[in-house]
């Protein structure tokens, strides 16, 4: 079975770009990936495509050629770029294809998250009461996790200055500006105890990837980076999930289980490596404790560690881990349908040594990316140079 | 005033929540599903705060039907022994009060007091309290 490698990357960079459609900043990252990689659109095979409010995928052939290729739309939530991922790697796995597409692309109004309770399965009056809001969620599993594993308020700050600082250096990310701590923590409240800098915005941008298989690659001639692990899974029993009207009562003193925890441990076990051996990490920051959380539900920590992590540096860019190296959902907003392949992106360019101010020091070989979606999804992918 | 849907309140006075018991694995939720999977199963009347957080902003019409005026309101989960953690305002309290662990009991709050027929959605309050009738 051949091994799945990166050989283009695009990008639309990300935040707010009036007057141009959520559709056409993903061709235009398509576009850039396929220059990257030296090669056509008449060339590629296949292509999966991601977002979620921004119009059918498949419909931008009109901009980048009839062809006739296949073009599946994916819809996952926020794991839409990892499921497109995770279906373009079984096309060139199973010999079926060498050269294909993943493209991610969205364009979300202002404010919060606009979602609707039979979307979800739910009754109308739990939407009515004003329980479909994804902050509430998040505010609600932070405040547990914080009593339950002693993480502080200033460890929540620490996410989001790390955050804007990264961004500082990467050209796509939105904002860019650093923010201090305190000013931070002092910010006002969204969902206690989540202050305004804490969560990330719905936002508009568009990812392309060229997945080649390794022979595809080497005649292109591009560094080799392999997609050595890529998982989609859903939760497990008692998990505690956005959009939760009830939540099972722990059985047991182990970690809660999560969509999370089988994504990652299955995309380890794929990779044949464990978390120790990765340079870096790209986890997904919704808001700034889900970075916290992510980090043991990820197996780089065990619960609680955090708070040492983060209050020694060892996820800043020359720390043991670096982590979120653009800056993150917090710094780059989400756009759901790109959001997960941005990730894949900045390890692309990490892996290849172009990060610029932001590049992590010592010629990193492995990068791990994971995000995480209503209502109890996940995507991990992990990249080996 | 009546509940904001059917089959979320017994009719006892004070009322309980009804829940859905999964007839195969005994697994308790809330609310009772459709379908001949779960049964109904009113639930406890107390339990404890598991965590919560403040609602700030107004949510998004549709499908939030609460006043145009917004004014700040707590959510919590909170945990009934031994059957379900569920989702459902806090009334009666501080925002400063609130403790992860603190004793609650079902009450009801209207979802827009100043509506003509105001709708009824679950809550909990610290025990304890004097009753409110709000049924």
């Amino acid at each position: 079975m051949s091994d799945v490698c990166i050989v283009g990357v695009g990008i639309h960079p990300f935040g707010r770009t009036d007057g141009i459609s959520g559709l056409d900043q993903g061709v235009f990252a398509v576009r850039q990936a396929l220059a990257d990689a030296g090669t056509e659109w008449q060339d590629i095979q296949f292509a999966y495509g991601g977002s979620d409010a921004a119009g059918n995928p498949d419909t931008m052939v009109e901009r980048l050629g009839l062809t006739g290729i296949q073009f599946i739309n994916v819809r996952n939530g926020c794991a839409a770029g990892g499921s497109s991922l995770a279906s373009a790697a079984m096309a060139i796995k199973s010999g079926e294809y060498d050269l294909g597409l993943a493209v991610g692309f969205d364009k979300h109004p202002r404010g919060a998250f606009n979602a609707l309770p039979a979307e979800y399965n739910l009754p109308d009056w739990y939407g009515e009461a004003g329980y479909m809001i994804t902050t509430q969620f998040f505010a609600a599993k932070i405040r547990r996790y914080m009593h339950e594993h002693g993480i502080s308020a200033t460890s929540l700050g620490r996410v989001a200055e790390k955050a804007f600082r990264n961004a500082v250096h990467a050209p796509h990310a939105w904002r860019r500006e650093p923010v201090a701590l305190e000013t931070i923590l002092e910010a006002s409240l969204v969902s206690d105890p989540y202050t305004k800098y804490m969560f990330c915005s719905p936002a508009e941008g568009g990812v392309a990837l060229i997945l080649a298989s390794e022979k595809k690659a080497r005649e292109l001639g591009k560094p080799i980076i392999r997609l050595k692990a890529v998982t989609m899974r859903t939760r497990p029993p008692g998990s505690f999930e956005v959009f939760a009207p009830s939540i099972d009562i722990a059985k047991d003193t182990a970690p809660r289980g999560s969509a999370s925890r089988i994504a990652s441990a299955d995309a380890f076990t794929m990779a044949g490596i464990g978390p120790e051996d990765i340079a870096l990490a790209q986890l997904q920051d919704t808001e700034a404790g889900a970075e916290i959380m992510h980090m043991a539900e990820n197996g780089f920590c065990r619960d609680g560690e955090q708070e040492a992590w983060l209050a020694e540096g060892r996820t800043e860019i020359g720390g043991s881990l670096p982590v979120n190296t653009d800056g993150g959902c917090l710094a780059c907003g989400e756009p759901i349908g790109a959001s997960g392949l941005r990730q894949v992106y900045e390890n692309a360019i990490q892996l290849r040594g172009d990060g610029g101010g932001r590049q992590v020091p010592g010629n990193p070989k492995t990068a791990y990316s994971h995000v995480y979606g209503a209502p109890g999804v996940s995507a991990v992918t992990i990249l080996e140079r | 005033m009546s509940a904001i849907a059917e089959g979320l309140f017994t009719d006892e006075n004070p009322p309980r929540l009804i829940g859905g018991r999964d007839r195969l694995s005994g697994r308790i939720v809330f609310p009772c599903p459709p379908g001949d999977q779960f049964e109904p199963w009113p639930l406890q009347r107390t339990g404890r705060l598991w965590s919560y957080t403040i609602q700030r902003y107004r949510p998004k019409s549709p499908p939030y039907a609460g006043p145009e005026d917004f004014h700040p309101w707590p959510v919590a989960y909170v945990e009934l022994p031994g059957e379900t953690i569920v989702e459902a305002r806090l009334a009666n309290v501080a925002f400063d009060a609130i403790t992860i662990g603190m004793a609650l009991e079902l009450t009801q709050l209207p979802l827009d007091p100043a509506a003509a027929q105001p709708v009824l959605i679950p809550a909990f309050q610290p025990l304890g309290q004097p009753a409110r009738g709000a049924s």
